[in-house]
């Protein structure tokens, strides 16, 4: 065998670590690149939704005098949650979609010296740091907006907490729909996925109010943004009541887990055969 | 040329001892889901240095082989090595010292040519200013030095095809592995493709190509397999798959099954004389054996019948 003769030409190995910190970082180095270049028609896409919900729902209504009082109250944590859920689908889901059938870029990044696992890792991280941006954007504009200020009560402690999960939640499903997904499905994705998702989220009302509609509440369990909006619910505006924490914790721990591991397990399965 | 400094710059290829295998494969196979036998068994050495070509038609195993070699594809038994490593065993190392073209265009949309040269640089550990340096270097190998900031969009098919060529080499590869590089590239830019190939390989790049191209392999390649069913029916140089010109052939095909249809396609191929059956199998006499391996191949093809053997003997020898 070869073996003997060929070690003469290996490169130097890098150590284990490096060798997977180097090209992980690399493509982020890539997409904070993308990111960079794009940057006003990011910030113009995340932000024109919220924009337009508040100013419709909080600055139009109250001034013609209609709309419901404390709803700009309980806008805020529902807004955010909804635009970082759907900041998920939109940045990573869609371009994922694309990248494994049209553009086919997933097969170049799958020949990086980096584990398979290790590139959906990548795409979840930098998923989850635009998450993060996305609620930096969002929250300025439900607060300011509205004619009315909204009456914030914040827990600093759950705030902290539950925002990381929430963009976490954001990446993991996006990286699931992303592989999941083929691209005649897209519209499909927004019909059947996005519109349920964040209508039935707990975002417009707290899900705390739904007890009037007992089976709707228990079925909304099964919507991740529910634990979402509720955990923030909790941390931001708790004078509406919102879902026990420990409810609110484990629902999403569950999905972040869930949706990881389906993603990174599909993910694996369409690259390789 | 434009690339002076490949010379200097190059792994010390000459202090390495020559005719080292840098692709050996031990009874591949791949069996996909389905029990297509894509690949069956296949032994292959291929020399460093060497520029080899893989030629059969569309569903032969060429690109199932090529995807086993890159790590893309999970083999179903037997062995490969790549300059000595492991493939199956040691997959981020085996990245390293690849340079693959797919048979898709994956280069990144948003970025430019010379961004695309860069970050594949920086995915394999080169530092910035190597990573720079390299892209540069690249992007006059591949003649695109005046698209450097064109996005992706706005090059040429030929341009684009070149530019994957280059991403590939940014790191400096130990072997170049092409998947049917020139398919759908106009004549112009088939050429201007294997100027760069032949000068790739002059400088001692390791080179595993696939075609179903005749002509193409013939142009490049100092090896050729013929490939089928997942099987290499022959092997040798461009020269002696063609046999030597006007030279009396006989080929000894094992085929199944071999109907008169396709005894009667065998003989309307241009040089064949006549077709009988032996004890042997099939065999085809003919005058002039350029191309003969490759035509029978794909006649096979078309008759649907399955080639499990192809040899060739001199009948005045």
């Amino acid at each position: 065998m070869t073996t003997e003769a060929a070690t003469l030409r290996v490169r130097p190995r890098y150590p284990l670590p490096m060798a997977f910190i180097q090209p992980f970082m690399a493509m982020m180095e890539r997409d904070l690149r993308v990111l960079r270049r794009d940057l006003v028609p990011f910030l113009v896409r995340t932000a024109m939704q919220p924009f337009l919900f508040v100013f419709v729902f909080t600055y139009v209504q109250p001034k013609i005098g209609a709309g419901a009082p404390g709803f700009q109250d309980v806008l805020v944590p529902g807004l955010i949650a909804s635009t970082v859920i759907f900041q998920g689908i939109q940045a990573v889901a869609i371009p994922l979609v694309m990248e494994f059938s049209q553009t086919r870029e997933i097969e170049d990044r799958v020949m990086a010296p980096l584990p398979v696992w290790g590139i959906a890792a990548q795409k979840m991280t930098f998923a989850f740091l635009q998450s993060l941006l996305v609620v930096l954007v969002v929250f300025p504009l439900v607060y300011i907006v509205p004619v009315n200020t909204p009456h914030l009560d914040i827990s600093p402690l759950v705030l902290v907490t539950i925002i990381p999960l929430g963009a976490l939640l954001s990446a993991s499903m996006g990286l699931l729909i992303g592989t999941a997904v083929n691209p005649r499905q897209i519209t499909l994705v927004f019909a059947l996925i996005v519109m349920p998702l964040t209508f039935l989220g707990a975002v417009y009302y707290p899900w705390s109010q739904l007890e009037a509609i007992r089976w709707l509440q228990v079925i909304t369990l099964l919507n991740p943004l529910v634990y979402l909006s509720e955990g923030l619910r909790g941390a931001l505006t708790p004078q509406y009541g919102h879902m026990n924490y420990v409810a609110v914790y484990a629902g999403l721990i569950v999905c972040c887990v869930g949706c990881t591991w389906g993603g990174v397990h599909m993910f694996a399965k369409r690259v390789l055969s | 040329m434009t690339t002076p400094q490949i010379e200097e710059q190059s792994p010390p290829r000459d202090s390495i001892p020559k005719q080292r295998l840098t692709i050996e494969t031990s009874r591949l196979t791949k069996v996909f889901p389905g029990g297509t036998r894509a690949v069956d068994a296949l032994d292959l050495e291929i020399e460093d240095g060497e520029f080899f070509g893989l030629l059969g038609p569309n569903g032969a195993g060429k690109t199932t082989t090529i995807g086993m070699l890159t790590t893309r594809v999970v083999p179903t038994s037997g062995e490969m090595w790549i300059a000595g490593i492991n493939v199956r065993a040691r997959q981020q190392e085996v990245k390293r010292i690849i340079g693959v073209v797919t048979q898709f265009n994956t280069l990144d949309r948003r970025l430019t040519a010379w961004e695309n040269l860069y970050h594949h640089g920086r995915y394999f550990g080169l530092n910035r200013s190597e990573s720079r340096r390299e892209a540069t270097r690249v992007l006059e190998l591949v003649r695109l030095e005046e698209r450097g900031n064109s996005l992706v969009d706005a090059l040429s098919g030929g341009m684009q095809q070149r530019l994957l060529i280059g991403r590939a080499l940014v790191h400096r590869p130990e072997v170049l592995f092409l998947d049917e590089p020139t398919t759908g590239i106009d004549p112009q830019g088939r050429l201007a493709l294997w100027d760069i190939l032949l000068q790739l390989h002059r400088e001692g790049q390791t080179i595993l190509l696939t075609t179903h191209y005749m002509e193409e392999a013939e142009r490049l390649c100092q090896r050729v397999a013929i490939m089928d069913h997942g099987k290499i029916l022959a092997m040798g140089s461009p020269d002696e798959l063609k046999g030597s010109v006007g030279a009396e052939t006989i080929m000894t095909l094992q085929a199944e099954p071999i109907t008169p249809a396709f005894i009667a396609a065998l003989k309307g191929i241009s040089g064949v004389h006549s077709v009988e059956e032996g004890p042997r199998g099939l065999q085809v006499f003919a005058g002039d054996s350029r191309r003969l391996i490759p035509q029978i191949a794909e006649t096979a093809l078309t008759q649907d019948v399955e080639l499990s053997d192809i040899f060739r003997e001199h009948a005045n020898p």
